[in-house]
């Protein structure tokens, strides 16, 4: 049995530091079991937020040697022991204390986005058909546990705090998983543009790497709504220019 | 009072898993003002980690399959303690609230015709889980928050309840605080639902997260509601046993739908060995003839490993006993195997079980397509709990309701897979339809300040005290519990083992009362751990007590002493209530009887 040194951010929206703990690390045991027994042995108030310990619920979301992690996925054995392991809170959202973040906005900022909207039903019993091949696609998307680690790692929210203008790519997911479905009928392109901002995502990838549910975000999710975009909006145009110049 | 915050609704539910959405939706369609309280984060209820599907009796695979036959396998499962009317309105409203999903949104996996997937399940004649891989519970969860966060409902996220409050006999709304900065609150209602789930904390290996402490159960007691069936709970008999911290951790029962099989360490696939009477006629008897069964062969019979829950766990139990389990007390279970007979084996295995795979690969190293698992028993689900008119969802206490886990009389003795799914959407509607309408024709009660002050009081007290002479913490006193809960009130009873544990359980009672905190009110886990050992203590009691009375062995309750079941207990249920010196009783009733119509069902379908 190792004993491993934890560097762990203590403190509120007014501040606060990192404190050192040691504890003893035994087979198999992930990061949020390391905290556990810090919080049993050492420090009974240290806020943490954790649910199923098993990565499908999306709670204990943070950040491990600098990296957005989810703690109860995180083997102590895939980080090095030799020097303290840092735990800070996730960095684009307000810290409440220690390990727990105001995640809020996020609720908030989904329920601004329009409700799903079905076509009428396929048949006569109002039930619907589809075909798996249709809804492989959104099933991608509704993997999503809304851990908010691609909220945390994301430039446009974390270093430049555009949460007002900018849903961020976790939101650009639920969004896609609501234009693409099969069934759904409702346009939310418009909503998109201008009040979603997916015209700040500049493409880094950063979202997909990180994604705990191996979503490939950038590339399923936000450039087919970009693409989605150019066609509703910038296509009118090229037609009206296709028509002065006599093309059609 | 000043330094509380209060807010009003016509209904209030605590609880934000599948039943309290569902039954907040429905209030809030029926025009009532809706308030949802919830102790984590919207979308982060247990419901949320329930993988295999919810049972229906769609008939999308299996056209012979109608509520009938899943209202006889309900009860058979249940082994006839189960209320009836409540296990013929969830099989007959399954169907309807599962549809419903699809038209909010839900993505269920496909059949060729474009329906509802269904898969196998123990305990069900057809394939009737309605499923999205290996992630049911997510699916459900979103898409009740995704439609309800558009109801103008009002969530209450991380808040705590800590009291019912009353006026008179009636409900008056409930007090609690925010996790948050540790402030207190109180929600005055017409009606209140609990939709608040289980108590696998009361144990030391659970598939349970730490919201399960027996909140609801207790808030109910406490306010002069019955509990009923507390004896019942469900030991799932795969869960992860290696790594030590992972330990308890749920391998869906997904796994053996999809051909997964159990083998001791001699390699042997002990569940043939054993198979209960009752099951005889619908259980292969070959490993072919199970296999035809998997892959949808409808001329053959289930394969053992599929049999109720109670009962593999128990068989499990019984080769790790007898020396035969693997080199981390478990068995194994192996689903690897099936590539001999499907070509794109692994492919297949991750399409279906995905969750499974990155579990076991991220947190066991193992490789599930290629490599067998360990798995043992794990506390799982409670059967028991609040009693409550099968129509209406309410509680003996007018006004207060009760749905989903935290609410009993479906499930009777042992719980079918599949089953709780629907039981939250069934139910969940009901108690949303009947609380708005109890709000509707009742009104508003009156709140006592008095009730609120010593309400305040015992929440604040732990700040008050250092720990007693021995500096004990809350941890400590929930992880004795635990471990003796355990060893002495688990899987396997005997009337000295459970007589011990209510001792134990006394002596703790005693040092959870001097437990102190450190630190402050905002979100300080130490302070809601020790808030906590309140409900804990209370429903490790009501299981003691019940399962002392319950001398026989039937469905999840085992007991050494009284291995068979018996004719005497067959007839009644233990119905809990605290008494008026506040202790509490446990007292036998007879069962709701079988109607004819109910008989003959069961007949046909023997
Ligand atoms: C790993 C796992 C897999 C499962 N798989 C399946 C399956 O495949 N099929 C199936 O049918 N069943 C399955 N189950 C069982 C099923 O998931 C649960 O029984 C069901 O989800 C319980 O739902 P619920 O709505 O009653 O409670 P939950 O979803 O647990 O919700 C309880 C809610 O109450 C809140 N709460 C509790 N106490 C308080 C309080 N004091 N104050 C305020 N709020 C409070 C919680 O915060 C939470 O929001 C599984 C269970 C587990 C653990
Ligand atoms: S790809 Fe877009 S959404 Fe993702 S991190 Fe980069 S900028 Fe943000
Ligand atoms: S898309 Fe991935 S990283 Fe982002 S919230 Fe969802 S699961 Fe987490
Ligand atoms: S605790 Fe649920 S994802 Fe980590």
């Amino acid at each position: 049995m190792a004993s491993v040194t934890f560097k762990v951010w203590r403190g509120d929206i007014d501040g606060g530091e990192f404190k050192n703990y040691k504890t003893d690390i035994s087979e198999g045991m992930v990061v949020l079991d390391a905290l556990f027994q810090i919080q049993a042995d050492a420090a009974n108030d240290l806020a943490i937020r954790w649910n199923c310990k098993a990565g499908k619920c999306g709670s204990c979301s943070a950040e491990v040697n600098g990296y957005p992690r989810l703690m109860c996925m995180t083997r102590m054995s895939s980080l090095p022991q030799d020097k303290p392991i840092k735990i800070e809170p996730m960095k684009s959202f307000p810290v409440i204390k220690d390990l727990v973040c105001d995640v809020s906005w996020n609720y908030e900022a989904k329920r601004r986005i329009k409700k799903f909207k079905p076509r009428k039903p396929d048949a006569a019993d109002g039930t619907w058909r589809m075909q798996q091949e249709d809804v492989d696609r959104v099933q991608e998307f509704r993997k999503c546990i809304e851990c908010f680690l691609c909220q945390d790692v994301c430039h446009v929210l974390r270093e430049h705090h555009l949460h007002e203008h900018f849903i961020g790519p976790s939101l650009l997911v639920y969004t896609a998983a609501l234009e693409m479905h099969p069934l759904d009928v409702e346009d939310r392109t418009e909503d998109l543009r201008k009040h979603q901002g997916i015209g700040y995502c500049n493409i880094t990838k950063c979202c997909t790497n990180v994604c705990p549910e191996h979503i490939t975000i950038t590339d399923n999710a936000i450039i087919p709504l970009k693409e989605r975009l150019v066609d509703k909006f910038y296509d009118p145009l090229k037609k009206i220019l296709n028509l002065f110049s006599g093309k059609s | 009072m000043s330094n509380v915050k209060r807010h009003e609704y016509d209904v209030l539910i605590i609880g934000a898993g599948g039943a309290g959405l569902r039954s907040a939706i429905e209030a809030s369609d029926a025009g009532a003002k809706v308030g949802v309280v919830c102790k984590s984060l919207l979308g982060k209820a247990h419901t949320v980690m329930a993988e295999g599907g919810a049972a229906a009796a769609i008939g999308n695979i299996d056209e012979k399959d109608n509520w009938k036959i899943h209202f006889a396998d309900t009860m058979r499962g249940g082994q006839y303690l189960n209320n009836p009317q409540m296990a013929e309105i969830h099989a007959k409203e399954a169907p309807d609230r599962i549809l419903e999903l699809e038209a909010w949104g839900a993505l269920f996996d496909r059949t060729k015709d474009g329906k509802i997937l269904q898969r196998h399940f123990g305990g069900h004649r057809y394939r009737r889980l309605a499923h999205v891989g290996d992630r049911t519970g997510l699916e459900m969860i979103r898409t009740l928050q995704d439609h309800g966060i558009h109801q103008g409902i009002d969530f209450h996220m991380e808040c705590t309840v800590l009291e019912l409050l009353k006026d008179g006999d009636r409900i008056a709304g409930a007090f609690g605080y925010d996790r948050e900065k540790g402030r207190f609150l109180v929600f005055e209602a017409s009606a209140v639902v609990l939709a608040t789930g289980g108590i696998g904390r009361a144990f030391k290996v659970t598939s349970n997260s730490w919201e399960y402490t027996g909140d609801g159960q207790t808030l109910a007691y406490d306010s002069g509601a019955e509990l009923i069936d507390m004896e019942f709970v469900q030991f799932h008999p795969t869960g992860m046993v290696w790594p030590p911290s992972v330990k308890g951790i749920l391998v869906t029962e997904g796994v053996r739908g999809e051909g997964g099989v159990l083998r001791n360490s001699e390699g042997r696939r002990f569940m043939f060995d054993d198979i209960p009477e009752a099951y005889k006629s619908s259980t292969a008897d070959s490993e072919e003839e199970a296999w035809q069964y998997t892959i949808g062969n409808t001329e053959a019979r289930r394969p053992p490993e599929l049999l109720t829950r109670d009962h593999v766990a128990r068989c499990i139990v019984r080769e790790i006993k007898e020396g035969r389990g693997s080199p981390h007390g478990g068995v194994f279970l192996d689903i690897a195997w099936i590539k001999e007979k499907l070509p794109n084996a692994a492919e297949h295995i991750k399409r279906k079980l995905p969750s499974m795979y990155h579990q076991f690969k991220e947190l066991a190293e193992i490789d599930i397509t290629s490599e067998v698992m360990e798995v043992g028993p794990t506390t799982h689900y409670i059967m028991g709990g609040v009693r409550v008119n099968a129509e209406t969802q309410m509680t003996n206490v007018p006004g207060l309701f009760a749905a989903g886990e935290v609410a009993a009389g479906l499930h009777g003795a042992n719980r079918l897979g599949g089953n709780s799914l629907s039981d939250l959407l069934v139910f969940g509607r009901r108690s949303g339809e009947f609380a708005a309408k109890f709000a509707k024709e009742n009104g508003k009660a009156a709140i006592d300040d008095r009730q609120i002050q010593s309400a305040t009081r015992a929440a604040l007290a732990p700040f008050e005290r250092s720990g007693g002479s021995s500096g004990t913490s809350a941890y400590q006193v929930q992880q004795e519990l635990q471990d003796s809960m355990q060893s002495l009130v688990g899987i396997v009873r005997t009337e000295s083992e459970l007589k011990e544990g209510l001792e134990v359980i006394g002596r703790l009672k005693e040092r959870a009362k001097v437990v102190g905190v450190e630190g402050n009110r905002e979100y300080n886990p130490g302070w809601h751990t020790a808030l906590d050992l309140h409900n804990l203590m209370t429903i490790s009691e009501a299981i003691a007590r019940c399962a002392i009375m319950r001398q026989e062995s039937r469905g999840a309750h085992f007991r050494l002493d009284f291995p068979d079941k018996s004719e005497e207990f067959s007839k009644v249920i233990m119905v809990i209530i605290k008494d008026a010196d506040g202790q509490m009783q446990v007292n036998s009733e007879a069962i709701v009887p079988l109607t004819e119509e109910h008989k003959q069902i069961i007949e046909d379908n023997k």
